[in-house]
């Protein structure tokens, strides 16, 4: 496979959020704004892209029947060094994103690809697919996050953390604030994915 | 009296799946029977109580003590996964039918993040180990409700004729909305059981 395909792989044909249906953990719990999503998107993607290249380097070194387990520490350990990162250079965002942080260890789109994709793989490839689903991560939960900061709160890109104002799009009046809270998040996904598939089918 | 507090706000007013948002890959995969549904909150249910107990004794006694307290996600997520197989091993020898109940979910509990999301959640919480159990147990249950009534709504909607774009995942994410909105009438009553008890 080309470096390319792989990329376009990971984006459109295998998209995590949408085709896939992994990590709706974090899909749903981190995308109250369109900035929030964004940054988990960013994180997730680090993580994906190094425990793909440390894994497929590693692969011929594990024996067969311990590899689940040596895989969870590979991902762990990167997950330790991204909340280090984060908390000296990114400390407002580290707070709002919270738990989530943490929980990109058991975030099945990572063990995934290691399993199905960089255990079977070379570490060049492993590192674009690496890309790709992270890409194709990251822009689902900007969409989501971005229908939903509309809906609720009638801003585009408003970050408290970033000192960002955003873009307003409704006069004062604001949105719909259950589409920031927790039903705004199955319903907005819902009807995102149903959009996914009729185009899909078409 | 904090413990009925703690109780009744970890079942209905923080869920931990339909207000937290952790868990959802078995809330939606596994929650097309009410059978296979109450299946899993109860393994959930029996493996995030032991994992509680164990993870904060591991922070307390061993990490907090030696200056170890950044090794925490490593710590906790071996230690999760080494617990549900040792779960396996001595349910299928003490208690066969517990495992032919339980043993199918077993597996997949070590990458559900409620588990993992509860033991960090109850030492970021500050809680003692009573609390902290009491935070557990209350947790598993308001999974092991929401699980149930979800599945029991899934049941019910399966011979509806809806479009074909929005078969499957989509009714299923909408309607999990829907509840999530409908446990939204609960908030509230953790701040009115406070005044109740004269916590404030």
């Amino acid at each position: 496979m080309s470096y390319f395909k792989i990329l376009k792989n990971g984006i459109v044909k295998e998209n995590p959020t949408f085709v896939l249906l992994l990590g709706m953990c974090p899909t749903l719990g981190t995308t109250s704004s369109a900035i929030n999503g964004l940054s988990m998107g960013l994180a997730t993607t680090f993580v994906l892209i190094l425990s793909n290249l440390i894994i497929s380097l590693i692969k011929n070194l594990v024996p067969d029947k311990v590899r689940i387990p040596s895989y969870i520490v590979v991902i762990a350990s990167l997950v330790t060094i991204l909340q280090m990162l984060m908390q000296a250079y990114l400390p407002g965002i580290y707070a709002t994103l919270g738990l989530f942080i943490p929980l990109i260890v058991v975030n099945c789109i990572i063990l995934g690809r290691a399993e199905a994709f960089a255990a079977k793989n070379g570490p060049v490839e492993s590192i674009f697919d690496g890309v790709g689903i992270g890409i194709g991560f990251t822009i689902a939960l900007t969409l989501l996050g971005a229908c939903r900061e509309i809906l609720g709160t009638g801003v585009l890109f408003k970050s408290d953390d970033f000192g960002i104002a955003g873009i307003p799009l409704q006069g004062e009046s604001g949105g719909m604030l259950m589409f920031v809270l927790a039903p705004g998040a199955f319903i907005v996904l819902g009807y995102l994915i149903a959009i996914v598939n009729k185009m899909r089918k078409a | 009296m904090e413990y009925i507090l703690i109780f009744i706000t970890a079942i209905f007013v923080n869920n931990v799946v339909l207000s937290q948002f952790l868990g959802i890959c078995p809330f939606l995969g596994v929650s097309k029977k009410v059978s296979t549904a109450s299946g899993m909150g109860m393994a959930v249910t029996f493996v995030m109580t032991l994992a509680t107990l164990v993870t904060y004794c591991i922070q307390k006694y061993v990490l907090d003590p030696n200056g170890l307290g950044y090794l925490q996600t490593i710590a906790f997520i071996l230690v999760i996964a080494a617990l549900v197989q040792m779960v396996e091993i001595v349910l299928k020898k003490v208690s066969p039918a517990l495992y032919q109940a339980l043993g199918v979910f077993l597996p997949l509990i070590t990458t559900n993040c409620c588990i993992l999301g509860v033991a960090i959640l109850v030492i970021q919480k500050d809680y003692n180990l009573l609390e902290g159990m009491v935070y557990a147990i209350s947790t598993a249950l308001g999974f092991y409700l929401a699980m149930v009534v979800f599945a029991g709504l899934r049941e019910q909607m399966e011979l509806n004729n809806v479009p074909k774009a929005v078969k499957g995942m989509p009714l299923a994410l909408i309607t999990a909305g829907l509840l999530s909105m409908a446990f939204m009438g609960f908030s509230g009553v953790d701040s009115g059981l406070r005044l109740l008890f004269g916590l404030d």
